[in-house]
């Protein structure tokens, strides 16, 4: 049987989270490629459509990277997002996707090993989940 | 506004599993400002309809649309074109785009996929209360411009009940005691002599009591 690679979607903010993932590069620190990263301006730009679809899409895990707390761009963007990954969090559940799949994380411009070992354990930690169920029933 | 919260997917998807392709119907209107029932909304239920379903087993077509007002029947033609490509519509209106729906469409299923709640208003971002309940002969004019028949567990029309302390209803900390209200916004407003006015039992005819209301303008109508 073949390994199972899971795909990551990863949310990320322009002004730290993203930064961090460009110094991680710089410092030649090494992450899983599972993660795709979507730069946005912003974790509160996020929206819980972009999540959903990317579960529909085949994702079997999500993360939303924002910077830490007090330090949003746009004074408390990161907030809204964590508030709004709780509410999806309870809809994947409804749906019949484990919640585990969808993560917020918090992390500064500078911190390119946070970025990478953050990377590897939400890679884990799906790894161990197992592929998303939607994934699974596409292709039974 | 009219304000709604989405059902249960699990009650949705008992409306829609018997079908192969359905029409999922938002509106541009309350529940667009409610977060409950615009564009967006539907794209979130669609989508998580589509994946509940595929994890049972099943696969439905879901068309999505949003029109202007489904409350008005002019929005509603708009759909005559689609509509035969649907076997049933799962409506994100509040219950009267429900109703408008399944008036248009007679041969046509039609299930709502909200529970509407009531008249309110915005106190902050995502967060709606009750203000009206549209009793037909408004008194806001006598109590300084809050409602006590929709915010007045008992819609006591002449103060307030024994319940009442500190300023909070006996129903719940949370609930402002509206004859507090009312009473510290008439005496900001030097107009006391309002809440010594004794109001008459209500007549709720003009609330519904007398059967579904209708509004007749003569010089609109046709």
């Amino acid at each position: 049987m073949k390994k199972f690679e899971p795909v990551i979607v990863a949310f990320c903010c322009h002004y730290c989270a993203y930064t961090a993932a460009d110094m991680a590069g710089s410092q030649r620190l090494p992450y899983p490629a599972n993660v795709k990263i979507i730069r946005v301006p912003c974790s509160g730009k996020v929206d819980a459509l972009h999540i959903i679809k990317a579960f529909e899409n085949g994702a079997d895990g999500v993360y939303v990277a924002g910077c830490l707390e007090g330090d949003c761009h746009f004074k408390n963007g990161n907030e809204k997002a964590a508030r709004r990954i709780d509410y999806v969090k309870k809809y994947l559940e409804e749906i019949g996707i484990e919640s585990e799949r969808l993560t917020m994380v918090t992390m500064s411009a500078g911190m390119g090993y946070r970025f990478a070992q953050t990377a590897t354990e939400i890679t884990e930690k799906i790894r161990k989940l197992g592929p998303s169920p939607i994934k699974t029933a596409i292709t039974q | 506004m009219i304000t709604a919260e989405r059902k249960p997917l699990e009650e949705l998807i008992d409306y829609v599993k018997p079908f192969k392709r359905i029409l999922l119907l938002g509106c541009n209107e309350c529940v667009t400002v409610c977060a409950a029932g615009g564009r967006k909304e539907v794209g979130l239920l669609a989508s998580g309809l589509q994946m509940a379903l595929l994890k049972s087993g099943s696969n439905i077509e879901i068309k999505q649309h949003t029109l202007e007002r489904q409350c008005d029947p002019e929005y509603v033609e708009e759909l005559v074109p689609m509509i035969d490509g649907s076997e049933a519509i799962l409506s994100m209106a509040c219950g009267c785009g429900v109703q408008q729906l399944a008036t248009r469409f007679k041969d046509k299923p039609v299930f709502p996929a909200l529970n509407t709640q009531f008249m309110g208003a915005s106190e902050r971002q995502g967060v709606w209360a009750e203000r009206c309940q549209g009793c037909g002969d408004c008194v806001l004019g006598i109590t300084g411009g809050i409602c006590p028949i929709a915010r007045c567990a008992k819609q006591l029309m002449n103060g307030p009940c024994g319940g009442s302390t500190g300023g909070k209803c006996e129903v719940s900390e949370d609930v402002d005691c509206v004859w507090q209200l009312i009473w510290d916004r008439l005496k900001s407003l030097g107009q006391e002599d309002r809440y010594v006015d004794i109001m008459p039992a209500k007549d709720w005819r003009s609330g519904g009591g007398s059967g579904p209301r209708k509004i007749i303008r003569e010089d609109l109508a046709e």
